[in-house]
């Protein structure tokens, strides 16, 4: 920032956007990045609880049971994903992560007693071995895919897409394209990876319907089946997916983090998580499946007063990507003079792509991945989502819930009238609820 | 193993689900014969065992779809995706098929006595396909390893994206899909072709086909990238 107070920047050209204009007449590529959207959004930051009052009654804290655990997946007869906090490692490849942080995501999700997942690239045994709960991810590219692993997973999660990127498939540039990832996708060594964005063998719900009955052969219907999409129509897609058989949607806003991206997608592709919720609650409801048919939300989920506000729209359980890195030691103070050597700092770090992380985490570099050690991460994990459990119950408590997953709408209001329309809740202070 | 005998699944009597958990839980050594499928999907999926399997009528989709070990053979046609993501054995289709074809298959020898739909082989991750007649646009897309090979024309846009596997066609291609060019054969082309020829039973001569694989061009991003 200019000490000058006669200097005045644009609103418009701000100084970013000034920058990646330089940038691109400099390189002629588009900027690609990891993290999830940055440009301001309406988030759970908009909306409120109203707390008990006169009308309710709270629950002592520390004391009277909350309940926060959630069973996902038991429609079909699969043995459900039983979780004990509703709170899910989403799916982020090995590839993108190092073996060292997939483990330590293992290791922390299963001292909390929950999920982790897959991602573009297969299952790695480090982190089955480790994960006494995952979810196996089935993408469009199928790198790895392994009808052993499906059958090894305890639920298998089919991706539509990611909130960061709707429409879009995966990117792995070939820093990170070590000889075991390359190994693992079948692919050259050092290539600059573009996975597919569309399924190789099916297009289309009814397709989808198919596929689903087949990969509920193969496994001879033992595992739940997840349908993952990037908010963009989530009534449509939610119902679509519930129609064609999926036991859990899980839905992804656009703030969702990412591996790597093209920025212009990353922050002008799909809507919020906040916009998103309601749209697939209703579809759920009004096909008479809400809390029959899970849905699990994903897209800027950092606080315990996050995962509340999620549930109370309706969510059955929360998943976490780029808090989960942070947990970890991503964007460490401690790694100041690091980032400032690859022209970043603490806070703004987001190469996910360049493979270069000093924290060891995106990265394939065997002397960086080695500064990550998996239990230590693992603890810091499991630490991180017993917080976010804690602080939801917190929550729930203070609204008189005996369990989480009784929070509801009419315990939120919200701060802003987008927030208050995207939300279906009331802006506070008033009953008004704009476009309801 | 001693005598074989044949279990006979009638699927318009007990449908797919019968019939899969019947092979998923089959001996190796045994053989099945599938009566009646009128279509059905997902037939004879996920089959880790060394079984062999005769299917009498036409199939919907995903048919022999991840398959492991043994052999499928479909006497008729074939929907969307048959054998797709294939990790060994051998599925045989005497009819025709339609798209996505072999889709990511890992290993095995997919076999199609006719023709077959779009996408043919996409994402091939290290298997076989012999077609012995045509094959429809995009055929190869983005086929990562493998052999394809056509003993027909190929439809437009063959071999889009293609990564490191290898195609052979006999026949006219309508045209190449982005980074797809022609190779020359050389000696170690044919002996691969004259074998995989061999394993499927044809009788074409490896010297009628043309090589096609990865200009590689599109492995990095560069701004001189068309695409
Ligand atoms: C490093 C990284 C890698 C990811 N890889 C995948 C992936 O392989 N498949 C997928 O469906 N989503 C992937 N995602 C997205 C996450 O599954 C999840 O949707 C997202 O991170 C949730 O938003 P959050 O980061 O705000 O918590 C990745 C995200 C990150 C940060």
């Amino acid at each position: 920032m200019s000490e000058n107070p006669a200097l005045r920047a644009s609103a418009t050209f701000d100084r970013a956007t000034i920058a990646e204009i330089q940038r691109a007449a400099e390189t002629g590529i588009y900027r690609i990045r990891g993290w999830g959207a940055k440009r301001p959004l309406p988030h759970f930051d908009d909306l409120l609880f109203l707390g008990a009052s006169m009308s309710r009654y709270p629950l002592e804290g520390y004391r009277e049971r909350c309940d926060t655990d959630v069973k996902l997946g038991g429609r079909h007869g699969a043995v459900p994903v039983h979780l004990e906090i509703p709170i899910t490692i989403a799916g982020m490849s090995f590839g993108a992560l190092s073996a060292n942080a997939k483990e330590a995501l293992g290791r922390g999700a299963t001292i909390a007693g929950t999920s982790t997942t897959t991602g573009d690239g297969g299952m790695t045994p480090e982190e089955r071995e480790h994960s006494e709960r995952l979810v196996y991810q089935y993408l469009p590219s199928r790198y790895g895919m392994n009808p052993d692993d499906l059958r090894r997973a305890d639920a298998i999660e089919i991706v539509l897409g990611q909130g960061a990127k709707p429409g879009g498939g995966g990117l792995l540039l070939g820093q990170k394209i070590s000889e075991r990832v390359a190994a693992m996708r079948t692919l050259p060594q050092g290539i600059d990876q573009r996975s597919p964005s569309r399924h190789p063998d099916w297009t289309g719900p009814d397709d989808l319907t198919i596929k689903i009955a087949e990969l509920r052969e193969v496994t001879d219907g033992r595992i739940p089946i997840f349908v993952k999409i990037g908010a963009s129509r989530p009534y449509y897609d939610t119902s679509l997916a519930v129609k064609a058989g999926a036991d859990v949607v899980v839905l992804d806003g656009m703030q969702g983090g990412t591996a790597a991206t093209q920025d212009v997608f990353i922050e002008n592709v799909g809507i919020p998580t906040l916009a998103a919720i309601p749209q697939a609650v209703e579809a759920l409801q009004e096909l008479g499946v809400h809390r029959e048919v899970q849905l699990v939300v994903s897209g800027g989920i950092r606080t315990g007063a996050d995962v509340a506000k999620a549930l109370a729209l309706g969510a059955d359980a929360v998943s976490i990507g780029t808090a989960a890195l942070i947990a970890l030691g991503d964007n460490s103070p401690a790694l100041a003079d690091e980032y400032a050597k690859l022209g970043s700092a603490p806070g703004y770090y987001d190469d996910f792509q360049a493979g270069l992380d000093p924290a060891g985490i995106t990265t394939q570099d065997p002397e960086l991945t080695a500064r990550l050690d998996p239990v230590e991460g693992g603890r810091r994990v499991a630490n991180y989502l017993r917080v976010l459990a804690m602080e939801a119950q917190t929550i729930a408590r203070a609204c008189g819930k005996s369990h989480v997953l009784n929070l509801e709408p009419e315990d939120l209001v919200a701060l802003t009238l987008e927030s208050a329309a995207m939300a279906r809740v009331p802006l506070a202070g008033t009953s008004w609820i704009p476009g309801a | 193993m001693g005598t074989v005998t044949e279990i006979v699944i009638d699927l318009a009597a007990t449908g797919v689900r019968t019939l899969n958990a019947a092979l998923h839980e089959a001996a190796d050594g045994e053989s099945f014969q599938v009566l009646h499928p009128q279509g059905a999907h997902n037939v004879a999926v996920g089959i880790t065992r060394e079984v062999s399997v005769e299917v009498d009528g036409h199939v919907g989709y995903f048919a022999a779809g991840m398959h492991q070990r043994g052999d499928v053979t479909i006497n008729g046609n074939a929907g969307p995706g048959v054998a797709e993501n294939m990790m060994s054995g051998r599925v045989h289709v005497t009819g025709d098929v339609s798209q996505s074809a072999g889709a990511t298959a890992v290993g095995g020898l997919l076999v199609v006595d006719g023709s077959t739909g779009a996408r043919c082989g996409i994402a091939l991750r290290g298997a076989d396909i012999v077609v012995g007649g045509d094959v429809g646009h995009v055929t190869g897309f983005m086929a990562q390893a493998g052999r394809i090979v056509i003993c027909g024309d190929a439809g437009d846009a063959l071999g889009d994206s293609i990564y490191e596997a290898r195609i052979y066609v006999r026949g006219s291609v309508a045209s190449l899909g982005a980074d797809c060019i022609e190779k020359p054969m050389r000696p170690e082309h044919l002996t691969e072709l004259a074998e995989l020829l061999a394993a499927a039973g044809r009788t074409e001569s490896p010297d009628e086909f043309r090589r096609y694989g990865s200009a590689r061009k599109l492995y990095h991003f560069d701004h001189d990238n068309e695409y």
